[in-house]
């Protein structure tokens, strides 16, 4: 067109960014927090693998010897082991002759030239492993991994689970109160008055007696997050009470906004630190409450390996100073916790405009 | 003035501070001098931002951890300089020598203990009193800050007080050790006209009866003129102009004294506009705008009617007990199309509640809304959305009515949304960025936070997020309240330009008497849940008829009346 129907001057329009490609953008700038996320994401890297058969597929073949040693303390004295060699070496050496009274004694020998055909390799067992061996001789690394499977899998969705009931109960009741707050909270009262694992225990024994859920993980997950939202729902409530009186929803409202668009996606947003907050708190505790369970015998199967049921076993382990079972499974616990709770602590100052 | 040296020397105070790593620290004060002469009020005045509370921290020696010290900087005190004293040194200084009244009193008090228990503390702390001493101090002290029953009221808790009571107690806990200066940080801005004229006429009695100094921190130029002896006026850090308070109402010399002066609405008079700072900083120095006229006639179309509004709330008492406490009681008014109807009263008088039931922010517990004929409260929530675009309000706090986690875009268009005002997502942005426009906002405004602007402009962003509805009536619940005089001026005038372009209704709701005056057509005051008197604005000004509305308008700051004319 002609040169003089130019348009005005004006700021270049970007399309305009939500909350959350903001909140990535700040997270980026946040070395902690990048630091954190990338450790959270190598632990669930290594979970999946596992879960398909990458690695660790081979955890329960018994490569060591007994308690083997970790490979850079390779030379130390292994008492259990030499124990164990010498008994088998003990039971070798004296047969007692039964072939009076045993009548298959006469076919014994033809027994044995026929096992004599069948090639049988002793495998030698290692005497060190690259982070040591249990109590027979599995190796402790490959362990840590494939346990990562069940607690992060438990951990996290049994938290993520807890984080959501905990938070519809918890809106519900500050936004709605009236008879809403009272009922949930008579709820809340008879539900947090039963013992704890009383409640677990008998969330469990329906759980998996009636087979509905199966075996092994699903119902943990379902007993954990059925039983943990309750601080989650108080705490939430709380907020929403403090916010519903806030002017901003009343300005909400003023507009015309509906209770779902106040409840959720006014208020929400600012009271999401404290669900992600309690939201990493519960997975610590839901990896360790799995522990509990499977101590008690609602836990994961015995074909199985959680970090747990590792410190279970290391509890008896650390006596005769075997240190690195219990070492291994709390060390990536704690590097996964810490980096998990640092992870959140990051997301929510990126999700607060406020912070820069 | 007199021979004495001076209590209090201030000399090129320059206060840094340090927000983060990468950019330069932000400098709050820019190298000020003044001084405190013995026995005289020295008022700091200036708007929020301007440094006049940080000069009071950094004379307390509270600064943040972040501050820098400029190296020139001192304050003299006593032949010290409070800003190279030990901890312990400033210890015995704070609370004995200077103390401080803070603005909130409710959040300054502990909840736990009684105020004597409080007072009592400083005594013991400082004057070395034993417990039956000190409280005999107390009570004595509780008397002449003018807490009626002082022997019974030393065994109350804070909560047990109203505000203004409870800044008497902070009085009286500031003067417990007869300090030579007492540094007063906006102690009436929290509080009602009348009260806070208590409170002024307490703090000017104390000071000529104790012969202390007073440091007086206020934004309010009006409250100044009553207290001070000597005005220094602040912006941006730097002093602008100082001198007798006779010298700053009458011959004020720098343009930022004139503005500050000119823009604060008075009774006597009502410009077009009012005048705003840069009226003065870049213009000719004053707008010849002739007066409006306001007022109602009995022939004015009637956009809102109300009859005989009710609302009680009901306190729990004991298990299963409820109390009633009514909050608004037979309220009736009608609002004119296109003019203002003013609504004062002090906190408690029921005239936010009068507000919210309107828009059915409250359920009502009796009585009519009629909008064009029809009963509001009688509607159903699905047919009230059609008349919810239609009344809209603003709230009084800026920084709480606006999401934080919105962008000021999303805050904008949210309610085209849900009206389905415009076609598309498209057409919504351009109306916003046309209604920024409109508020004097930048279209960059429009992907910002709300907490990345100022109280005005949040304030205009309010404004901006009623606009899009094209609302026939807007509610001003105390909407200028929380702001700077000079901002008050500039959205007071966005108001009123909005009411002549779009004939706009108001429901004006204020505390603040002069501000209610300048932009009401017609004026409610309102007292205890009752209107007590309803007439033409200049009418209710000129010829008020009850006690009530005489005693809030003897009440006003005097301070402005005192400055001579500025031609």
């Amino acid at each position: 067109m002609s040169a003089v129907l130019t348009n005005p001057p004006s700021a270049p329009r970007q399309a305009s960014p939500g909350l959350w490609a903001l909140a990535w953008k700040r997270l980026l700038h946040d070395s902690v927090g990048m630091i954190s996320l990338v450790v959270v994401a190598f632990f669930i890297l290594m979970m999946s693998a596992s879960y398909f058969g990458l690695i660790a597929k081979d955890w329960s073949r018994e490569r060591g010897v007994s308690y083997a040693n970790p490979s850079f303390m390779a030379g130390a004295e292994n008492l259990e082991a030499k124990a164990m060699a010498e008994r088998k070496g003990g039971a070798a050496v004296a047969p007692v002759d039964l072939s009076d009274i045993d009548p298959l004694a006469p076919r014994y020998k033809e027994w044995e030239e026929r096992a004599a055909k069948i090639a049988v390799t002793e495998v030698k067992r290692a005497e060190s492993l690259p982070f040591g061996g249990d109590k027979w001789g599995r190796d402790v690394l490959q362990k840590v991994v494939k346990g990562s499977e069940v607690s992060i899998f438990v951990g996290l969705t049994a938290a993520i689970f807890a984080t959501i009931i905990g938070t519809m109960l918890g809106a519900a009741a500050g936004y709605w109160g009236g008879w809403v707050n009272d009922f949930l909270e008579w709820f809340y009262n008879i539900f947090t008055s039963i013992p704890y694992i009383l409640l677990i225990l008998a969330f469990a024994s329906v759980a998996t007696s009636t087979g509905k859920f199966g075996k092994g993980i699903l119902p943990i997950v379902l007993i954990l997050s059925l039983t943990g939202w309750t601080g989650i729902y108080r705490l939430i409530r709380a907020e929403y009470i403090k916010h519903g009186s806030r002017e901003y929803v009343k300005a909400a409202q003023a507009i015309g906004a509906s209770n779902w668009s106040r409840m959720f996606v006014h208020i929400l947003p600012n009271v999401s630190h404290v669900a992600l907050v309690q939201l990493s708190q519960h997975t610590v505790q839901f990896i360790k409450a799995e522990v509990i369970l499977s101590f008690l015998g609602f836990g994961v199967p015995v074909d199985m390996v959680s970090w747990g049921t590792m410190l279970a076993e290391a509890q008896n382990e650390l006596v005769i100073g075997k240190w690195w079972q219990l070492f291994a499974a709390g060390a990536s616990m704690a590097v996964l916790v810490t980096a998990f709770s640092l992870f959140t602590d990051s997301l929510r100052d990126a999700l607060d405009p406020k912070l820069k | 003035m007199t021979a004495s040296p001076p209590i209090l020397q201030v000399q090129n105070l320059d206060i840094r501070f340090r927000v983060d790593r990468k950019s330069e620290p932000f400098r709050a004060v820019k190298g000020i001098s003044f001084a405190i002469p013995v026995n005289s009020t020295v008022a700091l005045v200036g708007e929020s931002g301007s440094g006049k509370s940080v000069t009071a921290m950094a004379i307390l020696g509270l600064l943040p951890e972040n501050a820098i010290v400029g190296g020139e900087s001192r304050i003299l005190y006593g032949g010290r300089d409070l800003l190279k004293a030990s901890m312990g040194q400033l210890q015995d200084i704070r609370g004995k020598d200077i103390s401080v009244i803070f603005q909130e009193p409710m959040t300054s008090l502990n909840p736990v203990f009684t105020v004597g228990e409080q007072i009592a503390e400083v005594l013991r702390l400082h004057m070395g009193m034993t417990g039956s001493q000190a409280k005999a101090r107390v009570v004595e002290l509780l008397n002449e800050v003018g807490i009626p029953n002082p022997q019974l009221r030393v065994n109350s808790y804070p909560h047990e007080m109203s505000g203004g009571q409870q800044q008497r107690v902070m009085i009286a806990m500031a003067i417990a050790c007869e300090p030579k200066l007492l540094i007063a940080d906006e102690p009436t801005t929290a509080l009602d006209v009348t009260i806070q004229k208590q409170i002024l006429d307490l703090i000017a009695g104390l000071q000529e009866k104790h012969h202390m100094s007073v440091l007086f921190i206020t934004h309010d130029l009006g409250v100044v003129g009553e207290i001070a002896d000597h005005v220094v006026v602040m912006q941006e850090g730097e002093i602008q102009e100082q001198g007798g308070v006779r010298q700053i109402f009458e011959a004020p010399q720098h343009p930022y004294t004139k503005a500050l002066l000119a823009c604060r609405p008075r009774l006597d008079r009502r410009p077009k506009r009012l005048p705003v700072i840069d009226d003065f900083l870049k213009g000719d120095g004053r707008p010849h705008l002739g007066e409006r006229h306001r007022g109602t006639s009995p022939g004015d179309e009637i956009i809102l009617e109300v009859k005989a509004l009710n609302k009680t709330f009901f306190l729990k008492e004991g298990l299963f007990g409820k109390r009633a406490v009514p909050a608004v009681k037979d309220v009736s008014f009608k609002l004119p199309k296109g003019k203002t109807l003013g609504l004062v009263g002090e906190s408690g008088s029921g005239k936010t509640t009068v507000g919210l039931t309107l828009m059915r922010l409250h359920d009502a517990t009796s009585g009519e809304v009629l909008f064009e004929g029809k009963d509001l409260l009688r509607l159903t929530e699905r047919e009230m959305m059609a008349y919810r675009r239609r009344i809209q309000i603003i709230f009084q706090n800026p920084y709480a009515s606006l999401n934080p986690r919105f962008t000021v875009g999303q805050i904008i268009v949210e309610p085209m949304k849900i009206h389905g005002i415009g076609r598309d997502e498209a057409e919504r942005v351009e109306m916003a960025f046309q209604l920024l426009k409109r508020v004097g906002l930048s279209e960059a405004s429009f992907y910002k936070y709300p907490h990345e602007f100022s109280g005005g402009q949040r304030q205009r962003i309010a404004i901006a997020r009623c606009l899009t509805m094209k609302p026939d009536v807007l509610i001003c619940d105390e909407s200028v309240s929380a702001l700077d005089v000079s901002v008050q001026a500039q959205v007071l005038n966005l108001l009123q330009d909005l009411q002549d372009e779009y004939g706009l209704s108001y429901i004006f709701i204020s505390h603040d008497l002069a501000v209610v005056k300048y932009i009401s057509d017609r004026v409610m005051v309102m007292n205890e849940g009752v209107i007590v008197e309803m007439a033409d604005s200049d009418e209710i000004y000129l010829n008020p008829k009850q006690e009530y509305t005489r005693k809030l308008l003897s009440s006003i700051p005097k301070g402005l009346e005192k400055a001579v004319e500025l031609t």
